[in-house]
């Protein structure tokens, strides 16, 4: 009995203190009752976003991997670094400049002016300005790191590097600021006219998609792509379960991409996640059965690239339309992206992964479509403006990304040498071998020339060497 | 000493192994190689172009043995690698000057 009483009367006696500590706290106002849920509401805005940055950060995987399975293993190692300096350049050049091209204050509406090397952050102010700008770089990245796709396999390494600061300290921030520099310190003379693109089918995707084709139009195709008799040699990739894993990463990421685009934890988020799930699996779907009408069998390849086309179409709607909207606007997605796929090749760009098709193309029918299916109601002022948006886009980009690569060729030059390609990028760029405990063959490489494939004298593909097929083109 | 040389269908390897287990064939080297006789290939597509695979993937197993082994070696391999299609690959013999395990410096049949 004394024990307990020893034991319990310390206790009881730090309770009570507590208790009157406690009661001398300034009783709840409505004032600072809605300055407390003002926070909450603020911290998980905050972490909303930076959770979303995070998802559309780990897109960069997906494209690596969907880059890689496209294309042949003797140059796996090349997309891998081009897909890492993208990023790491990209947003180095975005902190330095492109974020404040961007969103810096903008009194003609054209371009930024403020902001550069972050400078709105200090120390004791508004941390927001770091949350948005995380989430800012990585869209950067993403438009940046299209391109890398469509110019695969042929392109010298120090020529990319060029193009990764060019993209995101100048092309992608100057048209982004058009549309989106209202969101921060800025305001675009195109979203001023009521431009929707929530998410950015044309401020990312497109702008991408159309660098990707100047890109791919500056380099030419690779070796033994087209043959001189008009017929399409396909380049088999090496790694279908690396694209495909790729594709479901991009498609995981894109939960961050859109829902994350509202910036704010809200009940938004909900139907445009719904939107984008429901518009990649149709875009899959549609694909896939295009595929198979078209070629006999349903294509792994171009069923995955459905699912990116309808993702990227949904992107700029996600936030203004209805689910069933979205259904349709994945299946016109899936379709499109197949018959573009094949106009490309047959006009004689070589794409490797179909980059301009799925973020091009399907950026600008996702633009088009924000507008025709607007919950609000659609009109002829509506569609204009999208419209507006769609060709601006494709003058802005278009011109100065051939403008860049065209110098960047006659300067550090843009191709490597057909040598170069023949052997593979990953030994002459970068001294490596992706799968050192492998014959890294290739009997689809590079075309023979007559001779063809198959006939009774055909110089087997495997006779020459360690590396790939060295037939001459 | 005769080399037997067989190029085979792929799936049919265990069935030739044990064939020649059976025989009392302690030893046996495969690679895997591209081929094609009178089988030729299929076509392939991808990604709307189609293109003809010639060079079909094989199994070449090779088993050096004793002269008088050579015809048993043979029809074991037949039997266990014929399917009846087309495809189903060739034997071929070859003779062997010398032969030397390398632990024990052992030549000839000893080696085998």
């Amino acid at each position: 009995m004394k024990k307990r009483l020893i034991v319990l009367i310390p206790i009881l006696l730090t309770v009570l203190s507590a208790a009157v500590l406690w009661a001398a706290d300034e009783p709840p106002t409505p004032e600072s009752n809605r300055n407390a849920i003002d926070l909450v509401q603020s911290h998980a805005d905050y972490v909303w976003t930076l959770v979303a940055a995070a998802l559309v950060f780990f897109m960069q995987a997906g494209f690596a991997m969907v880059e890689v399975g496209f294309t042949r293993a003797k140059n796996a190692i090349n997309i891998l670094m081009k897909n890492l300096m993208d990023f790491s350049i990209g947003s180095l050049a975005f902190w330095a400049v492109g974020f404040g091209l961007m969103f810096g204050v903008s009194k003609s509406g054209w371009l930024g002016t403020s902001g550069f090397f972050l400078s709105d952050f200090t120390p004791e102010g508004d941390p927001w300005v770091l949350a948005f700008w995380m989430f800012q770089v990585v869209f950067a990245a993403t438009a940046a790191t299209i391109v890398s796709g469509a110019m695969a396999e042929r392109t010298k390494f120090t020529g990319y590097l060029c193009y990764s600061v060019v993209v995101c300290g100048l092309i992608y921030p100057i048209f982004g600021g058009w549309a989106w520099g209202g969101l921060f310190n800025g305001g675009g003379w195109l979203e001023g006219l009521g431009f929707i693109d929530f998410a950015g089918s044309t401020v990312v995707h497109s702008v991408g998609g159309w660098a990707a084709l100047a890109g791919a139009i500056v380099l030419g195709p690779r070796l033994g792509k087209y043959a001189k008799d008009g017929s399409i040699r396909p380049i088999p990739g090496h790694n279908m379960p690396l694209a495909a894993l790729g594709v479901f990463i991009l498609w995981l990421g894109w939960f961050g991409f859109n829902p994350g685009s509202t910036t704010a934890a809200s009940k938004d988020i909900a139907m445009i996640f719904v939107n984008t799930n429901l518009a990649a699996a149709t875009g899959a779907v549609c694909a896939m059965v295009i595929s198979w009408l078209k070629f006999g069998k349903p294509e792994v390849s171009m069923s995955l690239n459905g699912a990116l086309a309808g993702l990227v179409a949904i992107t700029a709607p996600c936030a203004n339309v209805s689910p069933t909207s979205s259904v349709v606007i994945g299946a016109v997605a899936g379709v499109l992206v197949v018959f573009s796929v094949l106009f490309f090749d047959r006009i004689k760009i070589d794409d490797p992964v179909g980059a301009v098709s799925v973020h091009g193309v399907n950026g600008a029918w996702g633009t088009l479509a924000a507008g025709l299916f607007n919950t609000g109601g659609t009109s002829a002022a509506i569609i204009g403006v999208q419209l507006l948006g769609i060709v601006a886009c494709f003058v802005w980009t278009f011109a100065t990304a051939f403008t860049m690569f065209k110098l960047i060729d006659k300067t550090v030059g843009l191709r490597v040498s057909p040598e170069e390609e023949l052997e593979g990028l990953d030994y002459t760029e970068h001294g490596g071998n992706a799968y050192p405990d492998f014959e890294v063959l290739s009997p689809h490489g590079a075309g023979v020339a007559g001779g063809g494939f198959g006939g009774p004298g055909a110089v087997p593909a495997m006779s020459r060497g360690m590396r790939h097929s060295t037939e001459n083109a | 000493m005769k080399k037997i040389e067989a190029v085979i269908k792929p799936f049919k390897l265990d069935e030739v192994k044990d064939a020649l287990n059976k025989l009392g064939i302690k030893g046996m080297m495969i690679s895997e190689i591209k081929g094609f006789g009178r089988q030729r290939g299929h076509k392939e597509i991808y990604r709307g172009a189609e293109y003809q695979v010639d060079f079909v993937p094989k199994i070449k197993i090779g088993v050096v043995a004793d002269d008088d082994m050579t015809d048993r070696i043979i029809t074991g391999i037949k039997d266990a690698a014929f399917t009846g299609k087309i495809g189903d690959g060739k034997i071929f013999v070859y003779s062997v000057e010398q032969a030397i395990r390398i632990r024990t410096g052992e030549s000839g049949n000893e080696a085998l």
